[in-house]
């Protein structure tokens, strides 16, 4: 079973890679949304220093937002859905190699780029760090909240929009202990805790995903 | 493949939304038959397509092979390969690459070559499935479809686009099947090339609800 189970996600990592890499347009995107932002509120070092932390997790949020749609959509219209829910693996476990597809080509991307960012904002050098090790433990329930919010979309034509109001405001928990976290470590004041919760919040998005999102699936294909 | 001696279902009624599709179809299908599905538009041939292949739910009835309830045993679809009107064919890859995919995801990864010469596509094997013709298309999705460990076949319009050496070599495919005791279950508009002696026809219409009915739901 575990061998289909790396076949999927090999197969949408693969895909992802074709005609025009989503990693990259995830990437520039990101990049984009970061920059815009010294060139609105004025190249002011201090200033941009203290929003830089907070910056890039939204605009991790936002990029990783943009190819959630791509989750599901392709697999649902060409039928692919189909043959994987008449499979030998459970979709629950379909739903989870999907999310790992998604996390290893949207997520891990942007984590790599950030410090490069970090520089961009005249972020402290102390936040480098600890701004990767948050991301890590942030962003695999990134991609699982949205698998979630993919699954509850496909069968709709443009679900886009909808998507995005749906998934959005259940990021929040994640961007605040994100930034949180980061913060607590440049300041000194411990940022333990709240990269625990980041964990937590992972480790809760991993247990309902599959159930969730696979249920969501079903109705989808009927 | 494994030997089932009949697949049948009894009594099936299925919604789609809140409409009514058909009721009291039932049907005895032995081995080595081919059931030929026949009907006018939305008489329900795919929908009944899917429902014995385990994507729709059945309102009432019961799917059986051998005896033994599909539908109790959480529908275990090992002995089922289902082709429905999407081929399941990523455009990105070559057509041996998309074959590939499913034989390995059905474990029958030995079947690639023969299922690609069945289907007369051995000269498209690297070419990426966005520069096909529909007529390739659907071979290349026959072809994916044959790499399974399955005594059934479900088709739902496999000949959509296949020119004459396709659907010749369909018809020889499907007879090879049936001779070693597969069965096959193919919803068309089209004669199969298949000798009468194999098929067994099914008309939908004697199953669909009444006019009169659905507009008694109306009012």
């Amino acid at each position: 079973m575990m061998h289909l189970f790396w076949l999927m996600a090999k197969r949408d990592i693969k895909i992802s890679w074709h005609g025009g890499s989503t990693s990259s347009m995830v990437v520039a995107f990101f990049i984009i949304v970061v920059t815009l932002f010294p060139l609105g509120v004025g190249p002011e070092q201090n200033m941009l220093a203290r929003i830089s932390i907070g910056v890039i997790w939204v605009a991790a949020l936002l990029s990783c937002l943009l190819s959630l749609d791509r989750i599901f959509q392709a697999d649902y219209e060409d039928g692919t859905l189909d043959q994987y829910a008449l499979g030998p693996l459970s979709l629950e476990m379909v739903v989870i190699a999907k999310a790992l597809a998604h996390w290893v080509t949207t997520s891990l991307p942007l984590i790599l780029i950030s410090p490069l960012l970090g520089i961009l904002m005249n972020m402290d050098d102390r936040a480098f760090l600890p701004l990767i090790y948050a991301m890590l433990a942030g962003s695999p329930a990134l991609s699982l909240i949205g698998t979630i919010g993919a699954s509850l979309t496909v069968s709709l034509k443009r679900g886009g929009v909808l998507l995005s109001l749906l998934i959005l405001p259940l990021y929040v928990p994640v961007l605040i202990f994100g930034v949180m976290s980061v913060e607590a470590s440049v300041m000194g004041t411990g940022g333990n805790a709240p990269l625990l919760i980041l964990g937590a919040i992972t480790l809760f998005s991993l247990a309902i995903t599959p159930w969730a999102a696979a249920a969501a699936v079903r109705l989808a294909l009927d | 493949m494994s030997t089932i001696k009949e697949f049948s279902a009894t009594n099936l009624c299925v919604d789609r939304g809140d409409r009514p599709v058909f009721k009291g179809l039932s049907f005895e299908l032995p081995a080595g038959r081919l059931l030929k599905l026949i009907g006018p538009n939305g008489s329900g041939k795919s929908t009944l397509l899917k429902t014995l292949a385990g994507l729709i739910e059945a309102k009432d009835g019961d799917i059986l092979v051998d005896g033994t309830s599909l539908i109790a045993e959480d529908h275990i679809a090992e002995c089922i390969t289902y082709l429905g009107h999407k081929n399941a064919l990523k455009r990105e890859f070559t057509v041996y690459e998309n074959i590939e995919f499913w034989a390995n995801f059905w474990g029958r990864s030995d079947k690639i070559d023969q299922s690609i010469q069945d289907m007369g596509i051995g000269y498209l094997r690297d070419t990426p499935v966005r520069f096909l013709s529909s007529g390739q298309t659907r071979r290349t999705a026959l072809a994916r479809t044959l790499c399974h460990n399955a005594t059934i076949w479900l088709f739902d319009e496999p000949t959509v686009g296949l020119d004459d050496q396709g659907l010749d070599l369909l018809a020889k495919t499907m007879q090879r099947h049936l001779e070693k005791g597969g069965m096959i279950i193919c919803a068309t508009h089209v004669p199969l090339g298949v000798p009468d002696h194999f098929t067994k026809t099914l008309n939908l219409a004697d199953f669909s609800i009444p006019m009169s009915e659905l507009e008694e739901q109306w009012l």
